[in-house]
């Protein structure tokens, strides 16, 4: 077996592999950790926290689509007073890397939760959620705003000094989403993760309502992977030296190693853990093992390596 | 606080028989040690519709019964009203198919430390995972009696066997095809009374979990239903599978069915407010 340099950096942080979970889909990490030790991947990616604890959306929060599912859950959580004094060190003592994702309903509460963790040790990165299609109101998405995502970026930029990465996650739902991408790096985040789910709608032909309790929810799975990979892939021709988190629909090593190859310098995964809770191990092991297929002796040799002409591509 | 049943694992199972039971299908699968480690309540999510399906999310099923057996070692039964897709596809798969598990999951039915009579209500298949439990609480010197209820006789699941645990077993259908007409929940309260009954368990559907919070509530007895909510992961990731449960401060919070059930407190939920927002 030859040796393959599997680690990869965002920001100025370091993570022995690409392999994360996506906000939203590891809880609280405890879960997690039966299946496997969260060490043993690049990282956690928290739920995103949000200020104070909030009970989410009613019931039902799920619907199963075609090679995908809709969630509708609404950013329940704990608060960030309780996540910092519970779920940190939980992760901490597992030696995870922690990227703490957080959100809110205002400029200001995103200052305020990044003001919270500032002081907090173990965290290896922010991800600043201005994405989530489970609000009240669709209009306070920050991410189908390019001067609502600066100034929120701007505004945790400031806070949290320059030594903690931000990465700044995006929707696909937008006119431009380079344009998007464009405004939050200038306005200093580090990376960026792409993508969110996609809202999307299931109407129950039985009671002919809306089936989700919050009527709308975010497709995620298999089925948004194509929008995911383009994504990526545009956000990285117009941008190629900032780092991305690539997710949507990763379910095997190949659809990984589909995701760097358009320009992501790791992938997250979500709902895969959903229907396999040691999905992230397999994936890991998998996109492992097709880098040293192809000859690559490093991860970083094949971030972005489709955009590559033809000709350079035979000496990989 | 949540506690995790830590001894899930995820396990290639074998089904050893699949065979039809009523409207419903009896599925034995091959877990060796892990059914030791299963008790009344918990459950089992399982992968569906192979490597290559459209159906990415596992499905939920309530263990009926385990044990273990000279020319099989550790089995787990199954009871499976094929329904939707998912479990269409479960009810299909013959002897041999290999099924790709994570058990045990959720909350168990708690046994009472002194022999006190119990009653057991089960609704529709519900009734499965009843028979598995009381055989527990007969072991424990428990007197046990059962209640059986369905729209329909087709729909009521007693197994033969099933009535070795127990004391009596009474069947009521909304159309009166078998046993007595009437609903489920007609004679709680008087059995309750009869028989001195301090815990009340239960399975079957929601609507039939909270009728029998209602009346257990107003004669202080202990109700212990087995919940079902939509899951997307089964093992407390995902957050789909919520549903108000007041703590003891009174305050009430969107608790996971899949790690603070299946099996609650039926006077903590708040089935008024199941589906609304808080």
């Amino acid at each position: 077996m030859s040796s393959l340099d599997f680690s990869t950096t965002i920001g100025n942080t370091w993570f022995p592999a690409p392999t994360f979970t996506a906000s939203g889909c590891a809880s609280s990490g405890r879960e997690l950790a039966q299946f496997f030790p969260l060490r043993d991947m690049g990282g956690v990616v928290t739920k995103s926290v949000m200020s104070k604890a909030r009970n989410g959306r009613p019931t039902p929060r799920m619907a199963e689509t075609p090679s995908g599912m809709l969630n509708s859950i609404g950013l329940q959580g704990p608060g960030i007073d309780a996540f910092i004094a519970k779920d940190i060190p939980y992760l901490v003592e597992q030696k995870a890397r922690i990227i703490v994702s957080i959100a809110g309903e205002t400029v200001e509460e995103y200052s305020t939760l990044a003001r919270k963790l500032r002081s907090v040790s173990g965290i290896s990165a922010i991800e600043v959620n201005i994405s989530c299609p489970n609000v009240e109101n669709r209009g306070l998405v920050f991410a189908c705003d390019p001067e609502a995502s600066r100034r929120v970026i701007d505004g945790v930029r400031r806070t949290i000094g320059g030594e903690l990465p931000i990465i700044a996650k995006l929707s696909p739902d937008v006119t431009d989403l380079v344009s998007i991408a464009r405004g939050v790096v200038e306005a200093g985040a580090d990376g960026l993760a792409l993508i969110n789910t996609v809202l999307g709608m299931v109407i129950n032909v039985d009671t002919m309502r809306p089936h989700l309790g919050g009527k709308t929810g975010g497709l995620s799975g298999p089925a948004i992977r194509p929008i995911a990979v383009r994504a990526v892939y545009q956000v990285h021709a117009a941008l190629p030296k900032v780092p991305i988190l690539g997710m949507g629909g990763v379910a095997s090593g190949k659809d990984a190693l589909e995701m760097i190859l358009a320009g992501a310098s790791g992938v997250s995964i979500g709902t895969a853990s959903f229907g396999n809770p040691t999905a992230i191990m397999k994936i890991q092991n998998e996109l492992k093992q097709l880098l040293i297929d192809r000859g690559f002796t490093s991860l970083n040799q094949a971030i972005g390596f489709a955009h590559r002409p033809e000709a350079e591509n035979s000496d990989a | 606080m949540s506690h995790i049943n830590k001894s899930a694992q995820q396990l290639l199972a074998p089904i050893i028989s699949n065979k039809k039971v009523g409207q419903y299908q009896q599925i034995i699968i091959n877990v060796g040690d892990l059914a030791s480690l299963c008790k009344p309540g918990n459950f089992v999510a399982i992968n569906v519709g192979g490597s290559s399906s459209s159906m990415i999310l596992r499905r939920a099923f309530a263990i009926s019964r385990v044990s273990t057996s000279a020319t099989f070692g550790g089995t787990m039964e199954l009871i499976v009203a094929p329904h939707g897709q998912g479990s269409k596809w479960l009810c299909a798969q013959g002897e041999g198919v290999v099924l790709d598990i994570v058990a045990p999951l959720g909350t168990a039915f708690g046994i009472p430390t002194e022999a006190v009579p119990v009653l057991l209500v089960g609704g529709g298949y519900g009734s499965a995972p009843l028979f598995g439990l009381a055989e527990v609480l007969n072991a424990r010197g428990c007197r046990v009696d059962m209640l059986l209820g369905a729209s329909t006789g087709t729909k009521i699941y007693a197994p033969m066997e099933g009535k070795r645990a127990v004391n009596s077993m009474r069947i009521y259908t909304e159309d009166g095809s078998m046993g007595q007409p009437g609903r489920i929940t007609d004679p709680i309260a008087e059995l309750v009374k009869d028989l001195d009954i301090a815990v009340v368990y239960s399975c079957g559907p929601m609507p039939m979990l909270s009728a029998i919070t209602t009346i257990t509530n107003s004669l202080s007895v202990v109700h212990q239903c087995a919940v079902e909510e939509a899951m997307a992961c089964g093992i407390g990731v995902c957050m789909t599978c919520v549903l108000p449960v007041a703590s003891d401060d009174g305050s009430v919070s969107m608790l996971r069915s899949c790690i603070d059930g299946p099996v609650m407190d039926g006077s903590k939920v708040q089935w008024d407010q199941v589906g609304k927002q808080l």
